[in-house]
């Protein structure tokens, strides 16, 4: 007899191995119950009852909180459970704020999707007296406590991947809320703007700050010449808002619905992660040279480098001086696009389309404008574009593919990488070898370092005889161990990747929902790992465009020029955050 | 170290000490806390938040203000409960608290008299029904109030602040 375990759900026999919990199961099998406070990449929080099922003999029970067992007769939808997912909806709605029609999240809010699934037509209780004020301090992120259904997803998804807590639960009984420290504004606490908590909220008590209307604005001044450049990530997820698979890559139909919605150019921010990689791994081969600063830090992710700044200033000398693709990208077209076009840097609008929440905030950084124009004007996140195509009327799945616009829209398979947790190192180890050698890297795939679920992965790379040890991380977390393990001097890394989102910028906080199924980041990573495998080009420098960018303005790596608009410093922001009392 | 905040971080680092920083250790930390300074500053909040490890200000605010006996604002000199369990309630809590909110003028919902004299809260079941209604002052039990007695009590108490 083979030891296979099964148990039975309405009816029907399903196998199970070692699920941590019924929920899970089920899902396994098919089928589903509704959930709010259940996030698989999460500790199970058990609050909300609606994942109630009925067991034969035992009652009802929640299913995310439930081991599976041998034989148990599992049934979703009885009387019983039926009734109390309805009321536990009733009990919600009665504390929500009712203003459906002009909230953020209406058409993918969960509360409004079971409400109407569950046939919830009135609420019987009155709806509450007192409204709090909504919290809009964030450039990422905006709080409407009155959404709040205190699932605590966003409490957990602070602690558990930033290990950061700047959200909790305070107060008790019916005063209970989740908020910042004392409920101080979310801009004015120690928050990184990843968007983690946003990414997990069912409800649109946490959501995107949005920019859509300042860039339709400038979209239809015919005065206005808008430019977008997009992010390696978002191709492989927007489509998911149209009902293309997750990871499939629609970068072609994405240029057509830019162009189709008003954009006039449309570049690829992959042009600037290429960029970024011919100066940071000539920075990496010179801080090897001269042991000064190691390890090197990834200088990327926007919300790592404010992390950085906040909790560890004495560690800055060791994030690499690069700005990050968006932040390269955007000075140059900034610089060249009004030469090339004759008009004026004030009649020209740089969008950037991103999978990332902290990416506003980061435009926002004095350092990363010039002549007091940010030289970001406007980050949109992938979720924002899909709204913006939808508004538009624009089939998005039925477009033809289109190319993106000569010269900085051109990129290699390094480039495209940047998007997972591990691409950026494994981009910046393919032409550090070259650089340092000057030799051909024949195989250019190193796939210890992809893969999204280890969340820190240390691979020895071999550059002709001198040993390197690679260190990815993906979460504040992790990254906040390897930083102890610097201080404690025990570390044998001599580069440090670093991504605040689990898994990379694919799972960003500005990408389409994907809390409930812990595949699809999987399969965003595997989009751009395909993308790299068909491209004819997949080392950074040896990108025509690139190469002739830096013939004919920047020089070379680390020239003054490319200093100048390629590089930044950084900032002791120790005074905001709270270690300085 | 900024003069403007009231809290001494060498006190709280004695505390902290004492207790090795641990995040288990955090109610009794903040139970030393609040004796020392007679309620939980905000400013010591999040410097705990940021000792401990594994805590943040926004934890540590969360605990702080789940338990009833923490508070976050400052307490009077004295500090008086006034039991509203059932037992007192029903033999007449209401007029001995209202006669006292009359007495120090202290609004419903105002934790302290504007001189920070006194503070004001009502607690649930002090376990002395027998006694009931029952008035707590800084630890001293007043058995069977009346709003009369209530009044006699604090009298008392002002003068002997003269
Ligand atoms: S944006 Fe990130 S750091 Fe800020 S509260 Fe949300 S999860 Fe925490
Ligand atoms: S803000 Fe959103 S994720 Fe956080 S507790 Fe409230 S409903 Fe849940
Ligand atoms: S999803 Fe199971 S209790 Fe909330």
């Amino acid at each position: 007899m083979t030891d296979k375990k099964t148990l039975f759900i309405d009816g029907k026999e399903v196998e199970f191995t070692d699920e941590p919990n019924l929920l899970e199961v089920i899902r396994k099998a098919g089928m589903n119950v509704p959930t709010f406070c259940y996030r698989p990449d999460l500790t199970t929080y058990g609050a909300c009852r609606m994942c109630v099922v009925e067991i034969e003999g035992r009652g009802i029970q929640s299913s995310c909180t439930m081991p599976p067992e041998q034989g148990i007769k599992v049934h979703l939808n009885t009387e019983k459970t039926r009734r109390i997912r309805k009321t536990v909806l009733e009990l919600l709605l009665a504390n929500h704020d009712r203003n459906c029609l002009t909230c953020e999240k209406s058409g993918d809010c969960e509360l409004q999707k079971y409400a109407e699934e569950y046939g919830i037509n009135k609420i019987r209780y009155a709806e509450k007296d007192e409204y709090l004020p909504i919290d809009s301090s964030s450039p990422s992120i905006v709080r409407d406590p009155n959404k709040c259904i205190l699932c605590g997803a966003c409490v957990r998804a602070c602690r558990e991947f930033q290990g950061h807590s700047v959200l909790d639960f305070a107060n008790r009984g019916s005063k209970t809320i989740v908020q910042p420290m004392n409920g101080r504004p979310l801009g004015q606490v120690d928050c990184v703007n990843c968007g983690q908590c946003v990414a997990v909220c069912p409800t649109g008590a946490l959501t995107i700050k949005s920019q859509m209307d300042d860039v339709w604005k400038c979209i239809t001044n015919p005065q206005m010449k808008v430019a977008a450049h997009i992010a390696p990530s978002v191709r492989v997820a927007l489509g998911e808002m149209f009902g293309l698979e997750p990871g499939e890559n629609s970068i072609g139909k994405i240029n057509a619905a830019l162009r189709r919605i008003g954009f006039d150019l449309v570049f690829d921010t992959n042009f600037g992660a290429d960029l970024t990689i011919m100066e940071e791994a000539t920075e990496f081969i010179e801080r090897l040279k001269s042991g000064k600063n190691l390890p090197l830090f990834t200088s990327c992710c926007p919300a790592w480098v404010k992390y950085l700044e906040m909790m560890h200033p004495d560690m800055l000398k060791h994030l690499s001086s690069c700005k990050s693709p968006m932040s390269m990208q955007s000075p140059i077209l900034a610089d060249l696009i009004p030469k090339t076009f004759g008009i004026t840097r004030e009649n020209l609008t740089i969008v950037a389309v991103m999978p990332c929440t902290a990416k506003k905030y980061e435009a926002l950084r004095p350092e990363l404008s010039h002549n007091g124009r940010q030289d970001t004007d406007f980050v949109l996140t992938t979720k924002e574009l899909g709204k913006m195509i939808k508004s538009a009327g624009i089939d998005f799945k039925s477009l033809e593919p289109e190319q993106a616009d000569s010269p900085f829209g051109e990129y290699t398979g390094a480039g495209t990488i940047f998007g997972a947790s591990g691409g950026v190192a494994e981009a910046a180890v393919r032409t550090a070898y070259e650089f340092a050698t000057g030799e051909v890297l024949q195989n250019v795939d190193i796939k210890e370092l992809r893969g999204t679920t280890n969340r820190c992965k240390d691979v020895e790379i071999d550059i002709k005889g001198t040993k390197v040890i690679v260190r990815v991380v993906s979460t504040l977390k992790e990254a906040e161990k390897s930083l102890k393990e610097i201080k404690s001097g025990k570390a044998r890394f001599q580069l440090l990747e670093v991504m605040a989102c689990p898994g990379g910028c694919i799972n960003g906080g500005g990408q389409p929902s994907s809390f409930d199924n812990t595949k699809i980041k999987a399969e965003r990573a595997k989009g751009l790992y395909k993308e790299d495998e068909q491209l004819s080009i997949r080392k950074s420098h040896m990108n025509p465009s690139i190469q002739k960018l830096y013939q004919e303005f920047l020089e070379y790596p680390n020239s003054h020029k490319a200093h100048e608009l390629l590089h930044t410093a950084y900032v002791d922001r120790f005074k905001n955050s709270y270690k300085d009392i | 170290m900024d003069t403007t905040h009231k809290i001494s971080t060498a006190k709280l680092d004695e505390i902290l000490e004492s207790y090795e920083y641990k995040k288990s250790n955090l109610i009794a930390i903040l139970q030393k806390v609040q004796e020392e300074y007679r309620y939980l500053p905000e400013e010591a909040l999040i410097y705990i938040g940021t000792k401990i490890e594994g805590l943040s200000p926004a934890t540590v605010f969360g605990v702080a203000t789940f338990y009833a006996q923490f508070s976050l604002e400052p307490k009077g000199k004295f500090e008086i409960k006034v039991c509203d369990g059932t037992a007192c309630h029903v033999r007449g809590s209401m007029p001995v608290l209202n006669a006292i909110r009359n007495k120090l003028n202290i609004q419903e919902g105002q934790l302290t008299s504007d001189n920070g004299l006194f503070s004001l809260e009502t607690v649930s079941c002090l376990g002395a029904c027998g006694l009931a209604p029952v008035v707590v002052i800084n630890g001293k039990v007043y058995p069977q109030m009346t709003s009369d007695a209530i009044t006699i009590v604090l009298e008392t108490l002002l003068k002997e602040e003269e």
